[in-house]
């Protein structure tokens, strides 16, 4: 396992104020679309410049997370988690209790201010375990918007709660049956509906991935993560914390949780990926820990799960929200400038952490988070007791106890 | 001069429309595709457009999709399409051969080693779907430097500001797309596309053709009066879908296959 001190990087911070005006992380990023698509992002990219640097855009935004998400979101001291850990102490930054159950809302609530200052009447989304298209759906409730969201025929099987929870929202659920049937092929047929409904539809992207600008917009309202953990971290701790960790798909909670942190030094990072069965077995979703080459998918370039003829392999985990080839080209960054660590955590690991969480805390995670929660245990078990980690606890696990109980042979 | 600028010269000069059909290579099996790409000339293809097989193929409608889940079932890779294009050569040394697909495929196999054996093979252009001119700089500065065209699609959508940077990185010809959305979609915007034709000519000495929702000689025609050229993909690969997957099919049902390749270019060569 590695260390906290193995990641202390000796780099220009410089390199962290990414990307670069074209949308580039080093030789990450980019725009890799179609030319139909190409106007609809340069566009959205001179919208947000302009919105972004507006301090009325960002009232705005700050006013919806605190009276309708509810935030700020609690930094809580997991005591019974601890002492079973046996080390350091974890802290778990609640994204869980947002609105919607996850922190996936920070973003879609951004986006759809994006959305209405754009004029746009129709909102698209890609959606994995579901969250995403819950959060979506529920922006779209609230401002007025029609709604459609793409899922692929296998998720909508895994995550039956949030597909009705979706319907129940008013949006439109599409059922994706070309390709693996997951969320790769619901980003591809999102991406399709897109080019055909260009003059009117607002895609809200669900990951810090796709073409320049989401990966930084995403990001930037995924920050509120790790700009309340910093600082309920000082007040509660009274110093920053030692490590932080959190799942990886596309890897926007981790990004934003991590983001308000790359430059203090002494705060290690671990970005945890979907294991699946193990990595030497190859069915996983970890294409940075795995060692996976760049490719280009989605918009961007980015460490990617692609075979030797360039075909996009198809992944397991047994979290929906993480079964994704790819990750955000920021995170593809992290790992070349070996700012964070990028580690695995398998499918039976995070089923143990999901019932250890449950048990000792009365908090039931989701399987994403769950993952999260694997690992920081076993780095706070090498850590001394004088040692705070904080994880991501990205979101809740009641859309899950389907998924658990089958694994389990328990019928409900 | 290089092969595409020849044909597009040579059909200028004989007031005659470039027809480009598309096919996925590998549908059903390389053997039909190679004997469809030999039928397809004898009805009068002058450049054919080969999809390079991608998993992931976000700008194609369900037809050219169904189309790649077929050649990706056989296991079909870029490196065979590239022995396919040099097995064509061997035979024919007239026709303009394309390849298209997505970035990906080329990014694994390495930009160097793609361009040499594109161009060992006899490609003469490649149109990389997802791979807009702002990111193209470093493949399109290897496949100039061993003389493969590079060919770049211009939308509806695109601001009339940024055509130049698509031309200044286009060779061979301009592909104009003729409709918001994706591949095999209905095209029912005649004027705006007459407009836009229209528009380009003014700003670009580059052959213009025009694909997406080109489906019969009707719609051929209609798209061949305001350009150099058409290309058709959907309606080919959707009569490909119903071939057999067996490496010999007889000469007619190749040529009922390609029936709208035939119309097209009877269609076309009567607008002239």
């Amino acid at each position: 396992m590695a260390k906290p001190e193995e990641s202390a990087a000796v780099v220009d911070p410089a390199v962290f104020d990414g990307p670069d005006a074209s949308g580039h992380f080093g030789p990450y990023g980019g725009v890799f679309v179609g030319e139909t698509l190409i106007a609809a992002v340069e566009e959205l990219a001179e919208v947000y410049a302009e919105l972004s640097a507006d301090k009325n855009f960002w009232a705005e935004y700050d006013a919806e997370l605190k009276h309708y998400v509810g935030r700020p979101s609690p930094l809580y001291f997991a005591e019974r988690l601890t002492d079973s850990a046996g080390g350091a102490n974890i802290y778990l930054k609640r994204e869980d209790l947002n609105h919607t159950g996850a922190h996936k809302v920070n973003n879609t609530i951004g986006q759809a201010l994006l959305a209405k200052h754009m004029g746009k009447t129709r909102i698209i989304a890609e959606t994995g375990a579901g969250q995403h298209g819950v959060a979506s759906a529920t922006v779209a409730a609230k401002l007025g918007l029609e709604c459609h969201v793409y899922m692929g025929a296998e998720d909508i099987i895994r995550q039956a709660p949030n597909v009705y929870r979706m319907k129940l929202l008013g949006a439109n659920v599409i059922s994706v049956e070309s390709g693996s049937r997951t969320l790769k092929d619901a980003m591809n047929e999102a991406l399709r509906d897109w080019a055909t409904n260009v003059d009117n539809t607002y895609y809200i992207i669900g990951t810090v991935a796709g073409p320049h600008p989401y990966p930084k917009l995403v990001r930037d309202f995924q920050c509120v993560i790790g700009r309340e953990a910093r600082e309920q971290s000082l007040e509660q701790i009274g110093r920053l914390p030692d490590a932080l960790v959190a799942c990886v798909g596309g890897g926007s909670n981790a990004i934003g949780l991590f983001h308000p942190f790359l430059k203090d030094e002494s705060v290690a990072m671990y970005g945890v990926e979907a294991g699946g069965h193990g990595l030497a077995t190859g069915e996983h979703a970890a294409p940075l820990s795995a060692g996976c080459a760049p490719g280009v998918l989605h918009g961007n370039r980015t460490y990617l799960m692609s075979d030797e003829a360039g075909q996009i392999l198809e992944t397991h985990s047994i979290s929906a929200g993480l079964d994704y080839p790819g990750v955000g080209p920021e995170h593809s960054w992290l790992k070349d400038m070996r700012r964070v660590n990028y580690v695995d955590a398998t499918d039976d690991e995070a089923m143990k952490a999901f019932h250890q969480l449950t048990r000792l805390e009365g908090i039931i995670p989701a399987l994403e988070s769950s993952h999260a929660v694997a690992y920081a245990m076993k780095l706070a078990a090498t850590l001394p007791q004088d040692k705070n980690i904080v994880i991501n606890l990205s979101g809740r696990g009641d859309k899950d106890i389907e998924t658990v109980a089958k694994i389990e042979g328990i019928e409900l | 001069m290089s092969r595409i600028n020849q044909i597009a010269e040579k059909a200028a000069a004989a007031n005659r429309k470039l027809l480009i059909p598309y096919l996925v290579a590998g549908d059903p099996n390389l053997q039909t595709t190679s004997a469809l790409m030999h039928k397809l000339v004898q009805q009068g293809a002058d450049i054919i457009e080969l999809g390079i097989p991608f998993s992931d193929p976000s700008s194609d409608g369900p037809i050219i999709q169904r189309g790649v889940e077929r050649a990706l079932a056989k296991g079909t890779t870029l490196k065979q399409v590239l022995e396919l294009v040099a097995e064509f050569r061997e035979t024919d040394a007239d026709t303009g051969i394309v390849l298209m697909g997505y970035l990906n495929p080329i990014e694994i196999m390495g930009y160097k080693t793609f361009a040499e054996a594109a161009s060992a093979s006899g490609v003469d252009g490649v149109l990389t779907v997802d791979l807009p001119p702002m990111e193209a700089g470093e493949l399109n500065a290897m496949m100039r430097a061993v003389e493969v065209d590079t060919i770049f699609l211009v939308a509806p959508t695109t601001r009339e500001e940024r055509v130049a940077s698509i031309t200044e990185h286009c060779s061979g010809y301009l592909y104009y797309v003729s409709l918001k959305g994706v591949t095999g979609a209905a095209l029912t915007d005649f004027d705006s596309v007459t407009a836009n034709i229209n528009k380009l000519r003014a700003q670009t000495a580059l052959p213009i053709v025009i694909g997406f929702g080109i489906k019969d000689a009707e719609s051929a025609a209609a798209m061949g009066k305001l350009a150099d050229g058409v290309i058709i993909g959907s309606a080919l690969v959707e009569k490909i879908g119903l071939l057999a997957d067996q490496v010999e099919h007889d000469a007619e049902m190749l040529s009922d296959t390609i029936k709208v390749i035939s119309e097209a270019r009877e269609a076309l060569d009567k607008l002239v």
